[in-house]
């Protein structure tokens, strides 16, 4: 079996992942080990983001972070964590300057300065991008060319890590699957960070890469660590939804939206925000949490578009205009047959990002030794409800308090001792199931129906019945893990793979469903249809943690 | 229901003689070839091995197979109605399984 040694362990190769691993490289950490279960610098959300990046860079017009704060808070409504929010809004400007050190390309103007868009929910001008719609896929190139100039990183693809190893109360590594060998794999670590993102997988209609079941939300809740606001998932309003649409990021329509105005129209072509408190009066203002509403009501009132969504029209747009603003896009979208001068395209919710995670101080230390979070991973710093273009400054902010923290910790920490056998349960079901598992139903089947339960029942709209049907499915299928087919097979078995990402799905999926029910209220991105306002004395965090019996439980905070 | 037809390069490399499987899937308009394998994996064969991540945004390039002998990405190119496509790994790349070859930089390996 092989056995890794590594100071710092950084669980998932995105963008947190890949910053967190220069930062601790950057602080003295002489072995890092970066693995990730898809390729190292392709999966996760980083690399999706087509669109903006928020910092008080002060580059269009005066800004400053505590500005860039007080929108983070407001779109938070009320329960942003405020040292996290604040670390993310300050440091940001330092990130994303330092990209651009790195070649990332930040869009400029003709006269030189970064070019800043007001993007929804920002009281200024603030949001960077690299064209066209190539924001995300620039940064983690950027990052994958640092990483890779750095000696002591150790980057390894196909690594899943499947559990965590703790002694003492503190984690001390972690077990994990060679997915292309089919062999467990122990990795001694005196620090170790979960990079994971987060959990929008889980849902039927999302924008998520195909590692984002929320494996490292099952990690922490399994070594003992807190997460916290899991109810709280973030769909964007107008997710592409028909035509069909490939090669593009499904949620490309927002900067389309606020660089040229864009139309929101039910299905029978009229104008609808208005009806629901927001008259846009042709800007581009509105929340995600209050369009996800709308558009989502009037799809239930029967005065949706035929996929079911709305219509979202430029129309109204010269052909010139839309050419300036998106170049090459256009032509892209026209060998889809689609041309935005001439015809509506089919728009609706689509899960995109999740507030809450595990839990952690300003240093990205969690309640557990040893463990530590970044990224969309660790949940709070956006609250009930994230403000556009927060994500990747949150990736690289939180990735480079993590790496320094974890790089302190493991030099202080010296050897961690590991406990003969400390690895031997995980080590030995890998085993097991690597010999096949008898069964009627495979894991990918119950995958698939997840998907289905949470966009029915966890959606952006919830209540007690259909919740608590969540729930009972859920630990059903959970009672089921051990009774699913495996195929037996090492070298690239994807049932195995699926096993274990279902397993973590699960855990996840509970964690969200046992959040929402018992937040009676209204809040942001969860919204019940039973308690449809908000309630002042809700205006507090819940954490939720693994009980001594199993169950996984939410508790209000202070 | 109009259908298309994968014929997929099974096993691994080890087995003396390429083996080929066909699936029927369904065919809808705009659907990809990426549509039709992840199909497949969740209604007739789990055991089917391929390698996708970012899920037709084309972002990650790791659906990079062959289609019809030219090297292309599932996740952009379009199933075809009534028409069987054959799929193979790449070339050139050390055979896993199925549609699955070593596409990790040899850095980003374990040994």
């Amino acid at each position: 079996m092989t056995r890794l040694d590594t100071d710092v362990l950084i669980v998932g190769a995105g963008g947190a992942g890949m910053y967190a691993a220069l930062a601790a490289a950057r602080a003295g950490a002489e072995r890092v080990l970066l693995a990730d279960k898809s390729l190292v610098g392709r999966g996760g959300a980083t690399i999706m983001a087509q669109m903006t990046v928020a910092a008080a860079l002060a580059e269009e017009s005066p800004d400053d972070p505590q500005l860039h704060l007080a929108d983070t808070l407001a779109a938070g409504r009320g329960l942003c964590i405020e040292p996290l929010a604040a670390a993310l809004c300050e440091e940001a400007p330092a990130r994303i300057r330092e990209m651009e050190e790195w070649r990332v390309g930040w869009a400029r103007r003709p006269a030189g300065t970064i070019a800043q868009v007001t993007a929804p929910g920002h009281s200024r001008p603030r949001c960077c991008y690299v064209d066209f719609l190539n924001t995300g896929p620039a940064v983690a190139a950027t990052l994958r060319r640092q990483v890779s100039g750095v000696a002591a990183i150790r980057r390894v693809g196909n690594l899943a890590v499947t559990d965590l190893v703790t002694a003492d109360g503190a984690v001390i590594g972690a077990v994990a699957l060679d997915t292309a060998g089919g062999e467990p794999v122990t990795i001694a670590a005196k620090a170790t960070i979960i990079a994971t993102g987060g959990l929008t997988r889980l849902y039927r209609r999302s924008s998520a890469s195909a590692n984002m079941g929320g494996d490292g939300y099952a990690l922490a809740l399994a070594a003992g660590a807190e997460l916290v606001d899991m109810e709280f998932v973030q769909f964007f309003p107008i997710g592409h939804l028909a035509p069909r649409l490939v090669g593009m990021d499904p949620i490309m329509w927002d900067p389309f939206r606020y660089k040229l105005g864009g139309r929101l129209l039910d299905g029978a072509g009229n104008e609808f925000l208005a009806t629901y408190g927001s008259d846009e009066a042709g800007t581009y203002t509105t929340p995600r949490d209050l369009a996800t509403y709308a558009i989502t009501r009037e799809v239930a009132a029967g005065r949706g578009s035929p996929h079911g969504g709305v219509y979202l029209s430029f129309e109204h747009v010269a052909h010139d205009a839309l050419e300036a603003a998106f170049g090459p896009v256009v032509e892209r979208l026209a060998r889809h047959g689609i041309d935005l001068t001439q015809k509506a395209v089919e728009v609706s919710p689509i899960a995109h990002y999740h507030m809450g995670g595990i839990a952690v101080d300003e240093t990205m230390a969690t309640t557990v030794p040893g463990l530590f979070a970044a990224g969309e991973a660790a949940g709070g710093a956006n609250g009930a409800n994230r403000l556009s273009g927060n994500a990747i400054p949150e990736a690289l902010v939180f990735g480079e308090r993590a790496g320094r923290t974890a790089a302190a910790f493991a030099e202080a920490r010296g050897a961690a001792p590991w406990p003969r056998g400390a690895e031997a349960s995980a080590v030995a079901r890998i085993e097991r199931l690597a010999t096949g598992q008898a069964g009627a139903i495979a894991p990918a089947v119950r995958l698939d129906e997840l998907r289905d339960l949470m966009q029915e029942e966890v959606g952006p709209f919830r209540n007690a019945a259909g919740l608590a049907r969540a729930l009972e499915r859920l630990k059903a299928m959970r009672d089921e893990l051990d009774g699913l087919a495996i195929a037996p097979g090492r070298v690239c078995n994807p049932g195995l793979v699926d096993w274990f990402e279902l397993r973590g799905s699960l855990a996840a999926a509970e964690a969200v469903a046992a959040a929402a029910l018992a937040r009676r209220e209204s809040r942001g991105a969860h919204q019940r249809d039973d308690f449809p306002e908000t309630d002042p004395t809700w205006a507090r965090n819940q954490r939720v943690r693994t009980a001594a019996d199993g169950t996984i439980a939410a508790a209000r905070g202070p | 229901m109009p259908t298309a037809r994968l014929s997929v390069r099974r096993g691994t490399a080890n087995d003396r003689e390429p083996r080929y499987d066909d699936f029927v899937v369904p065919f809808e308009d705009g659907a990809t070839v990426l549509d039709g394998l992840v199909w497949v994996r969740t209604h007739r064969d789990p055991s089917l091995a391929i390698r996708y991540s970012c899920i037709s945004a084309n972002v990650c390039k790791e659906c990079t197979i062959v289609i019809d002998g030219r090297v292309a990405y599932a996740c952009t190119t379009r199933l075809r109605a009534d028409a069987t496509m054959v799929l193979d790994p790449l070339p050139g790349k050390r055979h896993l399984r199925d549609l699955v070859s070593e596409t990790r930089p040899p850095r980003e390996q374990l040994d």
